[in-house]
């Protein structure tokens, strides 16, 4: 028998750090794609509040395991059941997610980014559906000086390649 | 250029894609006759001034709006989800 080997999206490429600036890969067990049938948000908000102790988020946030993903979409961290209710897709392997960290996480992003990522705007389980670089992402800030970030797990290479740039960038800067 | 998206706020005019005139949700009953199909098909205006366009947030929520503009200006007047406007 092949002995297969599971390669995390990021395999390979992280983690990076620089000063005080690190970038790690976050691993989910479970990332599942729910949109909700019309007129079903509050039913779907009941069973996620069972499923995964959460409610759909409202636009542009986070809460515990539930992220808007965009228009009538959330993304959920944990296992669902809402047959009838919404429109449903297991994207587990779709994803890759990383966390940047450390003071001058902001100035990182900043280079690459096109919104304003700062913390008297764009606070905690606050998520923002935008670019990074040339790339589609999600960024959530998850604490003071932490942002998570979701590409498709084929641009998981462009990603870091983007930070890892901005990043000796900033340092360059000091 | 900025849009002003309603699920995710001002964005720059590169977080989207541009479709054309917003005419083309003004669909004609299947029975319209062929000079009416052919007039929604093929013919659109080229405004000197406010228009409706349909514009897709594909890099950000993935929603289609319909965005009132002027093309003499190149102000940006409104954006409403195509949604949620009356047909
Ligand atoms: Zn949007």
């Amino acid at each position: 028998m092949a002995k297969l080997i599971a390669l995390t999206p990021c395999a390979g490429l992280l983690p990076i750090s620089l000063g005080k600036i690190a970038v790690t890969e976050v691993l989910p067990d479970r990332l599942m794609s729910v949109a909700p049938f019309a007129g079903q948000n509050k039913a779907v908000s009941a069973k996620l509040k069972s499923h995964v102790g959460a409610v759909l988020s409202g636009l542009n946030r986070r809460i515990g395991g539930v992220t808007w993903f965009g228009h009538g979409t959330w993304m959920v961290a944990g296992d669902v059941a809402l047959d009838g209710l919404a429109a449903v897709t297991d994207q587990s392997d779709a994803w890759a997610v990383v966390a940047i960290s450390g003071a001058g996480s902001e100035d990182v992003l900043a280079r690459l980014v096109p919104i304003d990522l700062r913390a008297t705007v764009f606070k905690k389980n606050h998520v923002a559906k935008t670019m990074l670089g040339h790339l589609s992402v999600t960024i959530t800030r998850t604490a003071a000086n932490t942002f998570e970030i979701m590409v498709m797990r084929s641009m998981a290479q462009t990603l870091v390649h983007d930070l890892d740039v901005a990043m000796r960038g900033v340092a360059a800067r000091g | 250029m900025r849009i002003t998206c309603p699920n995710c706020g001002e964005r720059d005019r590169r977080e989207f894609y541009y479709q054309g005139d917003a005419l083309a949700l003004d669909r004609p009953s299947q029975d319209a006759g062929l000079s009416v199909w052919d007039d929604y098909l093929h013919n659109r205006g080229n405004p000197a001034g406010d228009t409706k366009d349909l514009w897709f947030h594909e890099a950000g929520c993935g929603a289609w709006l319909v965005v009132d503009r002027n093309t003499v200006t190149h102000a940006v007047h409104k954006a409403v989800l195509a949604e949620k406007v009356k047909r």
